[in-house]
């Protein structure tokens, strides 16, 4: 894990404050951005992955048995994915606080 | 939509070179984007950024998205250290400092970092044949810096620094055309792309990573933010600034013009327009002369294409 | 053995650029400093040099490349001059906060407008908070051995920051001067090849150039204070090791004559040399003068100055540029802020002079010298005088 900024002195940074734990940001939570989910109703799902594809976050994934979901502790709650999805299987909810 | 999109995670591999936890706002089709162009390039890249969006979200200390080796300097000149890392890995390899191999130097950039402030060094790093890809993600303003025009920001479009007021109807200028600025290079790649078009985008940015010498890959980064849009409509417009004739897809390859997405009807800009605020104040006088306009360059383009030149 | 030549000292400095085994070059001509790219590319061109030369669009992009060719892990020279160096001024700063040990010789140049194309500090000056180690040469031959040194401190694990190698436009970048070359194997030896600890390169995805909020920005920049101090030790071990092996010796501060003088005058650059047939002629009157050679800008050798004029009753320091409005030359505010704090220190009098080429003569060091010991006893209105001004 990366130290927190707060937490970092001026030692601890490497030359050049070079990052070198590549892709480390997956530690940072973009969920809580969040006003609505997305709720998959694998019911009505095709498998296309459209919604895979079409995600801004790169936070929806495919399950053992081929369905989809989305990893809330990035989905920011765009609605794309529900736009997207032309067999309608996911519908956006409202977050509840 | 594409016809073979329906088998999208066959084709496409599922690793994510651009992490997530980055933080462009929601529904940003610049984001998009990258992912997307990440996913072409593979892990044999190093990227350059240019200031901007793209940077600003993918890499604030001590975080980063990025999986492959990325650098940051400064907004104007993407292309120049660009080149300078194309000739730094040739030389090195020549003198067997490091192993032979395909490493893919790719410069990212916005509109303004391409179009305006860092448009000298990318014509030097074109004329000089740098083996590179350059990719534009083309959010048609300075959004980073609070949605001021550039010179790619399209006519009638209203943003921070070319208001639409009691005597103005917004930006004056026509977008500049960059594509054709870059083609004007005989580069031996320049393509047009859009993250609504998936699988094309992903397409292009491997044949311009693939193309010996500069390519060039102009992208249409639909910006909720800038564009006063909803947020889960950045798939719909760009797909609408396609068909709508508004940002054709096509390639030029060794000044071969190609028309990707050919539609024998347009549909009418409005569709698009009437998606985003920022061209909520136009008189249907205007509308009438930016569809004038569109129809004109369509027809252009599709004759280049038809003749198979430039 | 190591030959003498007499040679153009431009074209020296890319023999030296050569010996070195720059790995890449990328440069854009400007007058005084066009010999030097020129005989570069020619090297190149005549297979003489292994370098990916990069004639590039402007000084921007000149050090941009060079941004990217050293953190591939390239070895990496560029030079330029005046108006060029302003140019690079933006990216300069990142070449030392991302710690990239790219080499330049600046061929000093005066600033437009009006335009002008011949020699003094302003340029200079304009870029002394970069962060880069900078180095003044007086002759052909300190240049072309602080060519060589500067890639030795500025790719040293300890140390990794960009090198500017300054030198007077014209007065010694034009002149035929006889230069002792090394062997090359004595060089190979000197200068082992550049290691970037880690490069851009798929095998380590590294993020170079993250952005810095306020909550981390002020850790960055003390990390490069501390750095660019530090580096003080490793150019004095440099010249030290430099001076075992060709037997020529360099130290941020050079003083002549100047142990048992009352008067002391300090100068940076060229100048130096002129000024010394001035000393030697007033001493030759039984004048009690001696001169201070100022040869490390950056990181600025304080110990080394309070020492060497701890003794005179009046230190006379002459700048090539003017910081308008301010206190005149920066080289003598620099003086005046290292020893304020001392019980016993010189009074310090500043002049400017040498504007955009304006030449000096050992006469004139005599004047300046006189004037200012006139001012040392009498006082004067000014915070400066400007030598040799028309009024
Ligand atoms: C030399 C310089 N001028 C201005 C800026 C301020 N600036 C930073 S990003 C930016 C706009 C970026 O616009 P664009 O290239 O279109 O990228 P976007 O943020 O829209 O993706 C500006 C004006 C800067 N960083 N450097
Ligand atoms: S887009 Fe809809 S149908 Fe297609 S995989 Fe996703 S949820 Fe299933
Ligand atoms: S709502 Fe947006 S962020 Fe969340 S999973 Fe769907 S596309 Fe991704
Ligand atoms: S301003 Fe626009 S381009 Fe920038 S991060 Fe937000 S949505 Fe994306
Ligand atoms: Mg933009």
């Amino acid at each position: 894990m990366t130290k927190p900024e707060g937490e970092l002195t001026w030692r601890d940074l490497e030359i050049g404050s070079i990052v070198t734990e590549a892709g480390n940001a997956s530690q940072y939570q973009t969920g809580d951005w969040r006003s609505e989910r997305p709720i998959f109703d694998n019911n009505k799902c095709i498998k296309c992955g459209l919604c895979y594809i079409f995600c801004p976050e790169g936070c929806i994934g495919q399950n053992a048995e081929g369905y989809f979901d989305a990893d809330l502790f990035y989905c920011k709650g765009c609605g794309i994915c529900a736009r997207e999805c032309w067999p309608k299987a996911i519908s956006m909810v409202p977050e509840e606080e | 939509m594409e016809n073979y999109s329906v088998y999208v995670p066959r084709l496409v591999t599922k690793r994510e070179n651009f992490a997530p936890g980055h933080r462009a706002c929601i529904g940003c089709g610049e984001a998009l984007a990258v992912r997307l162009a990440c996913k072409a390039l593979g892990q044999k890249t190093i990227i350059v950024t240019a200031t901007g969006c793209i940077e600003i979200i993918s890499s604030q200390l001590p975080y980063t998205s990025w999986r492959v080796p990325w650098i940051h300097t400064l907004f104007e000149n993407t292309a120049a250290v660009a080149s300078g890392i194309e000739s730094g890995l040739k030389i090195l390899m020549k003198k067997g400092r490091i192993a032979q191999q395909e490493i893919t130097v790719v410069a990212m950039a916005g509109d303004g970092g391409t179009s305006d402030i860092g448009i000298q060094a990318l014509s030097g790093a074109l004329e000089r044949g740098h083996n590179f890809l350059y990719l534009c993600f083309d959010n048609e303003a300075y959004m980073n810096t609070g949605i001021q025009r550039s010179s790619a920001t399209p006519f009638g479009a209203s943003t921070t620094t070319s208001p639409a007021g009691k005597v103005s109807i917004g930006q004056v200028t026509w977008k500049k055309n960059m594509p054709a600025i870059a083609a004007a290079h005989n580069i031996p790649y320049v393509a047009t792309a859009c993250p609504s078009y998936p699988i094309d985008l992903m397409a292009k940015v491997e044949k311009g990573a693939a193309t010996p010498g500069p390519a060039y890959v102009h992208i249409l980064s639909v910006c909720p933010t800038g564009w006063r849009c909803a947020t889960d409509l950045t798939i719909r417009i760009g797909r609408l600034a396609v068909e709508t004739g508004i940002f054709p897809l096509y390639e030029v390859e060794n000044g071969k013009y190609r028309l990707n997405f050919d539609f024998p009807k347009l549909r009418p800009v409005t569709d698009y327009m009437k998606l985003q605020g920022r061209f909520r104040h136009l008189s249907e006088d205007v509308i009438n002369k930016i569809q004038q306009r569109v129809s004109a360059e369509y027809a252009e383009l599709k004759e280049k294409a038809s003749e198979g030149k430039g | 053995m190591a030959k003498r030549v007499g040679i153009e000292v431009s074209l020296a400095i890319a023999e030296a650029a050569k010996l070195a085994r720059a790995d890449v070059v990328a440069a854009y001509p400007i007058t005084p400093q066009t010999h030097i790219v020129e005989h570069l590319a020619k090297l190149v061109a005549d297979g003489e040099m292994d370098t990916q030369y990069i004639p590039v669009e402007s000084e921007h992009s000149a050090m941009s490349a060079c941004l990217g060719a050293s953190a591939a892990g390239a070895r990496t020279f560029t030079a330029t001059a005046g108006q060029g160096l302003e140019l690079m001024h933006e990216v300069m700063y990142v070449a030392s906060s991302m710690q990239l040990p790219v080499v330049m010789t600046v061929v000093n140049r005066a600033l437009s407008a009006p335009l002008s194309v011949w020699g003094d500090h302003s340029d200079v000056m304009a870029v002394r908070d970069t962060g880069w180690i900078q180095i003044f040469a007086e002759n052909g031959q300190e240049t072309v051995d602080n060519v060589l040194c500067a890639f030795r401190i500025g790719e040293d694990r300890r140390v990794l920051l960009p090198v500017m190698i300054h030198l007077d436009g014209f007065y010694l970048s034009h002149v035929i001067e006889p230069v002792l070359f090394p062997e090359q194997s004595q060089v190979d030896k000197f200068i082992p090849p550049y290691q970037h600890p880690m490069p851009l390169h798929p095998d380590r995805p590294v993020t170079m150039g993250a952005f810095g909020p306020p909550i981390i920005y002020a850790e960055t920049k003390k990390a490069q204070e501390v750095n660019l101090e530090a580096s003080k030790e490793v150019i004095l071990q440099c010249w030290d090791e430099f001076g075992k092996t060709f037997k020529r010796y360099y130290s941020p501060v050079e003083s002549y004559h100047s142990e048992k003088a009352k008067v002391l005058l300090l100068t940076m650059g060229s100048f130096g040399e002129t000024a010394m047939t001035a000393i030697d002629k007033m001493r030759g009157e039984g004048r009690e003068v001696g001169l201070i050679r100022l040869r490390l800008w950056r990181p600025f050798p304080f110990k080394e100055i309070r020492q060497a004029v701890k003794n005179a009753e009046a230190l006379i320091v002459l700048d090539r540029a003017l910081s308008f409005g301010g206190p005149g030359g920066p080289v003598c505010s620099e003086i005046k802020a290292a020893l304020y704090g001392e019980d016993k220190k010189p009074k310090v009098i500043g002049f400017v002079g040498g504007l955009g080429g304006r030449d000096i003569t050992p006469a004139g060091f005599e004047e300046i010298i006189n004037r200012g010991i006139e001012i040392s006893q009498k006082g004067s209105e000014n915070e400066f005088e400007i030598f040799g001004v028309r009024e």
